[in-house]
């Protein structure tokens, strides 16, 4: 059998993989957000409630976390589009806090004491399926006509608008399937952890999976994936050899070193 | 206006204020169907504040856009190509890192169908029946307009005057039935320029309607069935290239007054 250790390990590497997607995707059409752990977090707390509390089914809970998610990534998604940049990563941030504030204060979910008692579903093979379905998501709409339109739109929205699309419907769909995939990656998270907390879904997650994407490379959602497996694994491959407490501080000067390396990310080109 | 046909594009009372500077001021225009038309004057006289105005770019701060008959001022850039009516941008806008193809394919975009779930539904390598339709216009926009060659490089790595070639193709894929050319031929070498008179010429006997607006004197003066000449964002002359020839206004404000030269 597969060491638990190592198991962990995979499960993560596939959640991560999940969520760095759910980031990749805005950005195909040159929307960033740091507010995707509040995504994750609607995932979460919506599936980890359907499961624990009213004892539904987990495939039942997953999907309801990615559409709730995503309903509401549609929601924040409208106003997101009148603004652009730094501007809108900021607009996200905001959107993140709120989100973890408000489950915060939510009684039903446990509010600061968390939510606990959620049964075990994401393992391995659950992991590795819904991790292949979103890899295969990204895979297929690359090339669509719908692909196409997102990448027209972060070259240049202006010259995309000229020839007849509409801005506001590709991005706000866009926006909102990526919330709906942080929504999958939520759920993943609450059914392996069993226990979830506001602060597990706060700023902090929302830049690694930030980080996760700019690593990899925003050019391709390869590049996203493979940020991720880089952002899990490592830290753990510091944990050999002696210097444990300084594995963080190795952790962020290996960070620097791949960015000044690879300024695009470890797959930097477009495809 | 030739009395009988509704011009395919007609501009009332336009004016466009940038704080207290008259852009574009009390412009009218009307655009006969299966025209070239050109809009020619000084740098600043307002040509591309107007191609904006029409194409949605910039909302009008009064006035009236009609295309075939229809107010479109204020609407959407999306929405007025989809009406017909496609653009070229005098810095020229392309999708850099997308192929000469994938950037003309883009252009189909808005006249073919397929969302999220067509795109999860497709088998790579073999294209639907809409897919390969939209290929198969888009390689034949890129041999109308002389890059089938090029149609697998990096809309980057194309030379300028291709590069102007390959907008051209995209706006093209958009089935316009108006077709405004801001500067299509600056930077072009004679035998390009030569090239891109036939392909206009073409184009126009195909049904499309051309605005543009060029320096270039002698191919505006070759291809025109009508020019407009604007000055300090008004309309100062219209009429057939012999008619703004022998215009005095044109000539003092635009060709060349002795002062000028």
């Amino acid at each position: 059998m597969l060491d638990p250790y190592i198991e962990s390990i995979l499960i993560f590497v596939g959640i991560n993989i999940v969520l760095s997607l759910s980031l990749y995707l805005p950005v195909s059409a040159g929307l960033l957000s740091l507010g995707q752990g509040g995504f994750m977090a609607i995932g979460a707390y919506v599936s980890g409630y359907m499961t624990s509390v009213m004892e539904m089914p987990f495939w039942l809970a997953l999907l309801a976390g990615g559409v709730v998610a995503g309903l509401v990534g549609l929601l924040v998604g409208i106003p997101s589009l009148r603004i652009k940049g730094v501007y809108l990563i900021i607009m996200t941030m905001g959107f993140g806090e709120i989100v973890r504030v408000f489950y915060l204060n939510f009684e039903p979910t446990g509010a600061a004491s968390g939510m606990g008692g959620i049964p075990v579903h994401t393992t391995l093979p659950v992991v590795a399926l819904v991790t292949a379905c979103v890899l295969f998501l990204c895979y297929q709409i690359r090339g669509s006509r719908i692909g196409r339109a997102l990448e027209a739109v972060r070259e240049d929205e202006l010259a995309a608008e000229v020839i007849g699309i509409n801005l506001t419907q590709v991005k706000v769909a866009i926006f909102g399937l990526g919330a709906a995939v942080a929504g999958i990656g939520g759920c993943l998270f609450a059914h392996y952890a069993t226990f979830i907390d506001p602060g597990q879904f706060g700023f902090q997650r929302s830049a690694e999976i930030f980080i996760m994407v700019v690593l990899g490379g925003m050019g391709n959602f390869v590049g996203a994936a493979i940020g991720a497996v880089v952002l899990t694994i490592l830290p753990e491959l510091l944990r050999i050899g002696g210097m444990q407490e300084w594995r963080m501080t190795f952790f962020g000067v290996l960070l620097v070193i791949i960015m000044i390396v690879r300024p695009l990310g470890l797959i930097g080109a477009r495809r | 206006m030739r009395a009988g046909t509704v011009p395919i594009l007609e501009v009332r009372d336009l004016s466009r204020q940038f704080g207290g500077y008259h852009a574009v001021a009390d412009m009218a225009l009307a655009i006969d169907k299966r025209s070239i038309h050109a809009v020619i004057g000084p740098n600043g006289a307002g040509k591309t504040t107007l191609f904006n105005l029409v194409t949605g770019v910039l909302p009008p701060t009064a006035g009236q856009i009609l295309v075939n008959g229809e107010d479109v001022a204020g609407a959407r850039p999306d929405r007025i190509a989809r009406l017909g009516v496609v653009r070229t941008f005098q810095g020229v806008r392309l999708f850099p890192s997308m192929t000469a193809l994938e950037n003309v394919l883009v252009g189909r975009f808005c006249r073919t169908r397929g969302g999220y779930f067509a795109a999860l539904t497709r088998i790579p390598g073999r294209p639907s029946a809409v897919e390969a339709a939209a290929r198969r216009r888009s390689e034949e926009l890129l041999e109308r307009v002389g890059l089938a060659d090029q149609r697998h490089m990096l809309a980057s790595e194309l030379a300028l005057a291709d590069q102007r070639r390959l907008e051209i193709a995209r706006a093209l894929a958009v089935d316009p039935q108006l077709l405004l050319l801001d500067e299509p031929v600056a930077g072009m070498n004679p035998v390009e320029v030569q090239e891109a008179a036939d392909l206009f010429r073409s184009l126009r006997d195909d049904g499309i309607t051309i605005l543009l607006t060029e320096h270039h004197m002698s191919l505006v003066m070759a291809i025109s069935d009508r020019i407009t000449v604007m000055n300090y964002g008004r309309k100062i002359a219209e009429g057939s290239a012999e008619e703004i020839k022998r215009d005095p206004q044109v000539l003092t404000a635009y060709l060349g007054s002795e002062e000028a030269a």
